[in-house]
């Protein structure tokens, strides 16, 4: 393994995150507007300013607008098919038990297409810390109506409005057992910042929820006005309430978005468990495969 | 700076002191920076970028107390602020970067778009 230089040095001429980035893959393609790459600064000052080893940290992503992520940052990182993210992330961690694993991906991809997963990856504790970009639509294939989308919403396959249930994503994942949850909009960029350092250093199924805003699909099919307009109104309408119980933040049509910390506890993740249990079955027959600690040698 | 009541330590309070630096050709014009600057240091400026979006300008340069929350909140990664150089006597001696050029594989990326 060649040695990489963990933290270069920036130069004052350097945007401060830019060695985190593939800098010949910016300018990104998303929309003016848009909040994802606020959440991608916010992310990469986080391993900026945590003591994360950079070699040992991997970020997958599904298909999305927020999918894209994972190709920008320089990062070793995968872009996996619609909804798979987690799946192929759970293989990682547990074939590579060193690596920090990073789930960065958007709410039709996680919540939509690859919902079960979320669920049981959530339900095993599984050792990952999975970002879920809300912007409350598919936003990439044109504006289709995801399970996130609140009640009286418009959406392109939705023209007089959405009917269905939407989803609250941070129940869902506490009451499967998450160990960690939280949400934030876009504009909570130093509470963001603290939470993902904080969810980098913990175990266990890390959840955090960043609600963005959509300005080409989500606000102009229900005339909500520009990307700006939407930072004011979570300006104006979140609030933070920490320790929340989950069952009363959902978000509803242009209501009030409750952001904080809502769970945060220690929980056996999902290898210890494994672990625990075969060595109290089998006894010194077990050999646990992957070694614990993982099969990546320290180089002297 | 107004006071609604005067700190006891103020006279031991050093106000840091920044230069914001713009990426102009990156911007795409959100205006994030310029609605929360909280020292109302940017302004949208009249001239257009390379992508036709108007980018912000500094009009408060002395004001940028190096709060880091233009660079936090750009989705595009065309703003941050470095602290000032500190010795005053260097003044205008020391050049102060305020525009920095994109990278050479943004301006060959440019350089296609034009092309097609």
């Amino acid at each position: 393994m060649s040695k990489v230089i963990d933290r270069p040095e920036v130069a004052k001429e350097q945007h401060p995150v830019a060695p985190l980035l593939r800098m010949d893959r910016i300018p990104h393609i998303w929309c003016p507007g848009c909040g994802i790459g606020t959440v991608v600064k916010c992310f990469a000052t986080a391993l900026q300013e945590t003591e994360v080893d950079l070699n040992k940290l991997a970020i997958v992503s599904g298909i999305g607008c927020s999918g894209r992520a994972a190709g920008y940052m320089k990062l070793d990182g995968f872009h996996t098919t619609h909804g798979r993210a987690i799946p192929f992330a759970t293989g990682l961690k547990l074939a590579r038990p060193e690596l920090k694993v990073v789930v960065f991906s958007g709410d039709g991809d996680l919540a939509g297409i690859g919902g079960n997963h979320l669920i049981h990856s959530a339900r095993r504790n599984q050792d990952l810390m999975v970002i879920l970009v809300n912007n409350f639509n598919y936003a990439m294939t044109g504006g289709q109506n995801a399970p996130t989308t609140p009640t009286p919403a418009k959406t392109s396959t939705m023209p007089y409005g959405n009917f269905e249930h939407p989803f609250n994503v941070p129940h869902l994942v506490a009451s499967c057992g998450a160990s960690y949850v939280a949400r934030w909009t876009s504009l909570h960029v130093r509470r963001m910042t603290k939470s993902f350092k904080e969810a980098l250093n913990r175990k266990g199924f890390r959840f955090i929820e960043v609600v963005t805003p959509c300005a080409t699909l989500y606000a102009r099919l229900n005339k909500l006005g520009l990307g700006l307009d939407l930072m004011r109104f979570y300006h104006q309408e979140s609030e933070i309430r920490n320790g929340a119980d989950t069952r009363d933040v959902a978000i509803g049509y242009q209501s009030k978005i409750i952001c904080g910390k809502f769970v945060d506890e220690d929980r056996p993740s999902y290898l210890e468990t494994m672990h625990e249990y075969y060595r109290k079955v089998l006894g010194d027959k077990y050999v646990p495969t992957p070694p614990e600690g993982g099969m990546l040698r320290e180089q002297n | 700076m107004k006071f609604w009541r005067k700190p006891l330590d103020l006279d031991q309070v050093v106000i840091p002191h920044g230069d914001v630096i713009i990426i102009k050709d990156r911007c795409k014009g959100c205006g994030f920076c310029v609605e929360y600057c909280p020292k109302g240091v940017l302004q949208m400026s009249e001239e257009f970028n390379i992508k036709g979006y108007h980018p912000p300008i500094v009009v408060k340069s002395g004001e940028c107390v190096n709060c880091n929350l233009c660079e936090m909140l750009c989705p595009e990664f065309a703003i941050y602020s470095v602290p000032a150089p500190e010795d005053e006597t260097l003044g205008g001696a020391e050049e102060s970067l305020s525009t920095v050029e994109a990278t050479k594989e943004e301006k060959t990326w440019r350089r296609t778009l034009r092309a097609s």
